[in-house]
């Protein structure tokens, strides 16, 4: 079984680490914030100062306050969805490429389905029928993005299983009598393993976009602080017009840097999956280290075959010096 | 051709699928929206008009099966029902604003996918370069919600710097119609929508690009056709070929997610487009048209997906061979 390996490039490393701010944030955000997001004491529409970082909005609400407790509903909802999508995606896909038959036909359709039908309008026809009282409720609310979000890793884990379905070691143990779903439980899902991390970055990616957006058109609970919330009153307020960039900007920036985080970590994961990326993501001087020539030639693709990427690897170089 | 009709079948049963979610969703909702709106509509509309919105939402006792083949059989004459806060028939308030919404998603997706499969031939080629540090760049861009990036785009070159005129589809004096200067204001309108959707979708591309031809440069092909001889320019253009098929067979699933983020886009800039016209539909609980809106833009993309199917096929051969067989 090969476990995740993430090459510590820069790319990588500055992922996980704005990854790991924003994951702090989301925890501790909360008791960090100065003041309760939804008291209007202050004066109204005061830019960034000592007392109110990021200022107060129209009715005036401490803005800072509001990034950092929405933070937390963002975040959660975003990876309920993300987990329950990718849990359906895996269940589909992986039933589909091994089982294979009328089930793979079936399944196949079924996720192709959902991928023709555009994500969003169909979010939010099922969001304005839910009640009041769900749409303030995160867990529904991650349900039903996830109910739109698994198709394609569905998809992606479907090829990734056809593909392992005919090796040796699934093979052996189909000869031995292992039982179907043990196969694929316990053979083929741990070699999936990077393919579902990437696909679970994705959708928490998408999800986060997903619910962001859902409220800034008002269509979630104004009475939950998240960034789309914070994004809905200012628009609401006519905050970009008249110039008030600390009201909608912070909040645009933490969803656009959680977003490259994810993806950022994903390109580690793709260069995990696919050798001749990793040597495509080092640096010149990397390259040089590993005795990689610094123009890369055609027809000879440097591939990383070290254990550890990007530490040491033997390379031709050196076994030609030898 | 197997291959078309198949596709053919694929969006039909999907086209099926989106109107029967229509169709069922009102019926399986708790607390009964229609009702709650019937309420709120008591005193404004008339008792005829309340018994319309009953009869298209399924209050009416009819049972399930007939409902059904009534509605279906109301879609085909083109009748959506009609909205609740405009009044009019959906399907013709549609037909005032579904060209714009095509017009500016359409072209720029067809900018976003020209240009982004361009630079992600050339940044799979100089890999290793320092255009490398475009990558994270993109990917940040990439991030950002739309409609975000429309209010910062918005806020920067239309009412700060004046470059572009801000908010709606074309100058209020000019007369709509064929004439050039209308012709001109819709285009000088429309660049700043068309550049921060662009921008915004562009990196998916650039990117699918870039690892593909990395993949591709391995290949022998691309070697033998260096050690034929061929100038540098041809060589790429014999990768970037064989390196964009992916990209296109993945156009039409990314079409969807495109038009989820630009009908945002129409939002920011007051867009005469349908994604206003959902914000206000959302806003005042106009069940009729929010349905409407989703079947047609629904309906919309499986045709752009299929035209972008079609396209695969004409060019890639090897499609053509299978389906064949």
């Amino acid at each position: 079984m090969r476990t995740l390996r993430l090459p510590r490039s820069p790319k990588v490393l500055l992922g996980l680490g704005i990854l790991t701010f924003f994951i702090i944030m989301t925890v501790i955000g909360p008791w960090l914030a100065p003041y309760n997001p939804s008291a209007t004491d202050f004066l109204p529409n005061t830019g960034p100062s000592a007392h109110h970082w990021l200022g107060t909005t129209s009715l005036g609400q401490d803005i800072f306050s509001q990034l950092l407790v929405g933070a937390r509903a963002t975040m959660v909802v975003a990876l309920l969805a993300g987990l329950v999508a990718t849990a359906l995606s895996m269940t589909i896909g992986v039933a589909a490429g091994y089982l294979g038959g009328y089930t793979d036909d079936g399944l196949s359709l079924l996720s192709n389905v959902f991928l023709a039908i555009p994500g969003l309008p169909l979010l939010i026809v099922i969001d304005s029928y839910l009640p009041v009282n769900s749409r303030s409720n995160a867990f529904v609310i991650g349900l039903v993005i996830s109910l739109t979000g698994w198709a394609w890793g569905a998809r992606v884990l479907r090829a990734q299983t056809m593909s392992l379905r005919n090796r040796d070691f699934v093979e052996a143990a189909r000869i031995i009598g292992e039982k179907r779903w043990r196969i694929m439980l316990s053979e083929i899902a741990p070699n999936l393993l990077p393919v579902l991390a990437s696909s679970l970055l994705f959708t928490v990616l998408y999800a986060i976009g997903a619910y962001v957006t859902l409220a800034y058109i008002g269509l979630t609970s104004t009475s939950v602080w998240n960034w789309g919330t914070i994004l809905y009153w200012a628009q609401s307020n006519n905050a970009p017009l008249s110039n008030e960039w600390y009201w909608f900007v912070p909040p645009g920036i933490c969803i656009a840097l959680v977003g490259t985080g994810l993806a950022l970590v994903n390109f580690g994961i793709d260069e995990f999956i696919n050798p001749r990326l990793r040597a495509a993501g080092l640096t010149s001087k990397q390259r040089r280290s590993l005795g990689l020539p610094r123009r890369v030639r055609l027809g000879f693709t440097p591939v990383l075959r070290s254990a550890r990427p990007g530490v040491v690897a033997p390379t031709n170089a050196q076994a030609a010096s030898q | 051709m197997r291959m078309i009709a198949r596709r053919l079948g694929l969006y039909a049963l999907t086209a099926w699928v989106a109107i029967t979610v229509n169709f069922i969703l009102p019926r399986l909702m708790p607390g009964n929206p229609i009702q709650t709106l019937i309420g709120k509509l008591q005193g404004q509309v008339t008792p005829n008009e309340i018994n319309a919105i009953k009869l298209s939402f399924g209050d009416v006792k009819g049972g399930f099966i007939s409902d059904y083949v009534t509605y279906i059989g109301q879609l085909f004459h083109g009748n959506l029902g009609v909205s609740i806060t405009l009044g009019a028939p959906v399907s013709s308030i549609l037909r005032e604003t579904v060209p714009w919404t095509v017009g500016l998603i359409g072209i720029s997706t067809i900018i976003s996918f020209c240009v982004g499969t361009f630079a992600g031939a050339m940044l799979g080629w100089m890999r290793g370069s320092r255009l490398d540090t475009l990558i994270p760049t993109a990917t940040f861009f990439q991030a950002i919600p739309y409609f975000f990036l429309g209010t910062v785009m918005l806020l920067i070159f239309g009412s700060h710097l004046g470059w572009f005129p801000v908010l709606g589809a074309y100058s209020s004096n000019v007369t709509p119609g064929w004439n050039w200067a209308f012709v001109a204001s819709v285009v000088r309108y429309g660049e700043l929508p068309v550049i921060s959707i662009v921008l915004s979708s562009i990196a998916g591309w650039m990117l699918g690009m870039r690892n593909m031809m990395i993949t591709m440069i391995g290949e022998d092909f691309v070697l033998m056709a260096v050690a034929k001889g061929l100038p540098r320019r041809k060589v790429i253009v014999h990768a970037a070929r064989n390196a964009v098929l992916p990209s296109i067979a993945n156009l039409s699933l990314a079409i969807g997610l495109v038009v989820s983020g630009a009908l945002l886009v129409e939002l920011v800039f007051n867009y005469p487009g349908v994604g206003d016209l959902l914000l206000q539909a959302v806003l005042n609980e106009d069940y009729p048209l929010i349905q409407g809106i989703f079947l047609v833009i629904t309906l919309t993309v499986l045709c752009a997906n299929l035209i972008a199917d079609v396209v695969y096929l004409a060019l890639d051969p090897r499609t053509r061979t299978e389906a064949a067989v």
